[in-house]
């Protein structure tokens, strides 16, 4: 009967108890929305750095990464990417060569790595393939065809079909070059990403910069699954213990602490909302235990202990909280499902958005474990908001407390 | 048979300097099935010695006994327990929980005592229909007239079977029709069913039906008439 007591005196004053859950139910729903939100952007985020520029693992010559030195290599890496194909947690391999390189059009020139890759391969590792807006992959251009990004063509003020010189250091320290043409523009969400990578045939680049038969920079690894990530890792790493297995948490920790970062943004958003409410609640409560003096008082007398008023107190703001804290939540994710296949337009943001590698197109994710931690946030609201309250109520003395007026 | 004992009970309020002696060396013995008012003028010390014997308050010095349990002895813990299951309260404004219906105000005591649902339904009706509020049992208080309100609190303070029943000014905010209701309600129960009944009123239509009257004065028993003790 305590729980319906609890409930019922919620209602005694309709108006006032309106408001408050009011305001749990608004606070509440930003907090839920703007998680799904931010966990929405961070996935994107991390899926287009994994999918898109880095894949799963990557295996280099020890000292490759320290300057990509073009001499650094995997001799056999060709080989080594076949035989690696065939384990079953890996669903594609590709083998890389990977140049710091200078590239010019007619207008003007820049830095960029350029990446010599085995179009069908590369399909099975990145799927930079798809996200081909002009021309096609490779295809439509039978020589020295070459893929850039949208903000590179902007930059050396180019279009499909132009032709462009790269220049490169070859392995054997001569500065080469060859005339490249554009057969297709990739545009991803990532400015920086488009503006310094592009990619050209294994082959093509094998024969520019001399590489020896069958060496590569980079075998680029994609799994079948996120979950084998750090025991696929291992098993290369220990298998190839001459080389360097590395995987996109290594190669990219930025992208591995995202998903951190954005729970722990959401948590202490959400903190920060139901701290502002607990405040409200607390005071609610204390207009509550103050009006209700003389009742406590006849509750105390007819034999209702410390600990069942206290849990009356507790059970009536606890469930106050999670009426408000079930709307929100509930309208929250209602909106976070709807928008969920449209996604939230921020495209007046692109520019600024993509330089940073982000997508303008929000799609809300829901992960239940969040859910679950805001819902246990909402009730853990509700008990220390009522502690104040319910600890002032129990210190009246009855006698005094059934004559108040 | 002896329910209740008091002996040299005290109890002193400190106002800045002044020390105030509310209840002042107080002796008195209640017997079972006593229909007994506590009359006096105000301040006299009516309700301090009525809260003292509720375990409501605590005496500076001296004893109550009840049913040869010492009040003073009983941790503060023992003496919420203790009241819920001997002492039955009435209070002048009714402080019926207004969310509850007038059956659920009755079952809430025996509730916190923990009886069967099935022992709780009966009990709560009887009692209802013993203060004359069968059909009423759904009404929740606001629906009901301050006479009614006051009928469901004697019901209530019945429902644990207490030992003696408290009743603070009962009738004070009662109209004369009302009051007759339930003092005629009480001389049943407290005949019929032996319910010892302790009143402290100024209301002379009390103290006409009280069949011992105590008076206080300046915290001190002046007087103790028997009129009509149908108990021995």
């Amino acid at each position: 009967m305590i729980t319906s007591v609890a409930w019922r005196n919620i209602w005694r004053n309709p108006l006032r108890s309106g408001i408050i859950i009011a305001a749990i139910t608004i606070g509440m729903f930003a907090g839920v929305f703007s998680a799904t939100f931010l966990k929405g952007w961070m996935n994107q985020r991390l899926e287009v750095g994994v999918e898109t520029e880095t894949s799963h693992i990557q295996i280099h010559h020890p000292k490759y990464l320290e300057n990509f030195d073009i001499n650094q290599f995997i001799p056999n890496g060709v080989e080594l990417s076949k035989r690696i194909a065939s384990q079953h947690t890996i669903n594609g391999v590709s083998p890389r060569i990977t140049i710091q390189s200078m590239i010019a059009s007619a207008e003007t020139g820049t830095g960029v790595k350029i990446m010599g890759i085995v179009p069908e391969k590369e399909k099975s590792v990145t799927n930079l393939s798809q996200f081909i807006s002009e021309g096609d992959y490779f295809e439509g251009v039978s020589r020295n065809p070459i893929v850039i990004g949208k903000k590179l063509a902007e930059k050396l003020k180019i279009k499909l079909r132009s032709k462009v010189v790269i220049t490169l250091q070859d392995s054997q320290g001569n500065i080469t070059g060859g005339a490249f043409r554009v057969c297709g523009i990739f545009d991803t969400t990532n400015s920086m990403f488009e503006e310094t990578n592009v990619f050209v045939r294994f082959s093509d680049l094998a024969r520019l910069s001399q590489m020896p038969d069958g060496a590569v920079h980079e075998v680029i690894v994609h799994l079948n699954d996120q979950q084998f990530l750090e025991k696929t890792t291992n098993n290369l790493q220990t298998k190839y213990d001459q080389l360097e297995v590395l995987n996109w948490k290594e190669l990219t920790p930025e992208l591995g602490y995202l998903n951190e970062i954005g729970n722990l943004y959401t948590y202490i958003f959400v903190i920060i909302i139901l701290l502002a409410l607990g405040f409200g609640i607390i005071n609610t409560m204390l207009m509550v235990v103050m009006e209700r003096v003389k009742e406590i008082g006849m509750l105390m007398a007819i034999g209702m202990g410390k600990i069942r008023i206290f849990l009356m107190l507790m059970l009536e703001t606890t469930l106050l909280t999670l009426t408000g804290g079930a709307i929100g939540i509930l309208l929250g994710l209602g909106a976070s499902k709807a928008l969920e296949e449209h996604g939230i337009n921020l495209s007046n943001y692109a520019q600024g958005l993509e330089d940073f590698g982000y997508s303008s197109i929000i799609f809300p994710v829901i992960e239940p474990e969040m859910v679950i931690v805001i819902i246990i946030l909402v009730i853990l609201t509700g008990i220390i908001a009522s502690i104040y309250p319910a600890r002032k109520a129990l210190k009246y003395n009855p006698a005094e407390a059934i004559r108040t007026e | 048979m002896t329910i209740i004992e008091i002996s040299k009970l005290v109890k002193t309020y400190k106002d800045s300097e002044i020390q105030v002696h509310a209840v002042n060396g107080v002796d008195l013995t209640i017997e079972e099935g006593e229909f007994t008012a506590i009359v006096g003028p105000s301040g006299s010390g009516k309700t301090t010695l009525l809260n003292m014997l509720g375990g409501l308050d605590q005496p500076t010095s001296g004893h109550i006994r009840i049913d040869q349990t010492d009040l003073g002895a009983l941790k503060a813990s023992q003496l919420i327990d203790f009241r819920m299951r001997n002492i039955g309260f009435v209070f002048q404004s009714y402080n019926l929980i207004p969310v509850l219906t007038a059956k659920e105000n009755v079952e809430f005591v025996m509730q916190l005592q923990g009886r069967s649902k099935k022992e709780r339904e009966e009990r709560t009706m009887q009692l209802l229909e013993a203060v004359g509020l069968k059909g009423r049992e759904d009404s929740r208080p606001a629906k009901l007239s301050g006479g009614q309100q006051q009928r469901v609190a004697v019901a209530r303070a019945l429902a644990s079977k207490p030992k003696f029943v408290l009743a603070d000014e009962p009738t004070a905010n009662l109209d004369s029709k009302s009051t007759e209701n339930l003092l005629n309600i009480m001389e049943e129960l407290n005949k019929k069913e032996k319910i010892t009944f302790i009143f402290s009123t100024h209301d002379q239509r009390v103290v006409n039906k009280a069949h011992r009257v105590i008076t206080l004065e300046d915290g001190q028993i002046i007087s103790d008439i028997q009129k009509n003790p149908h108990h021995d």
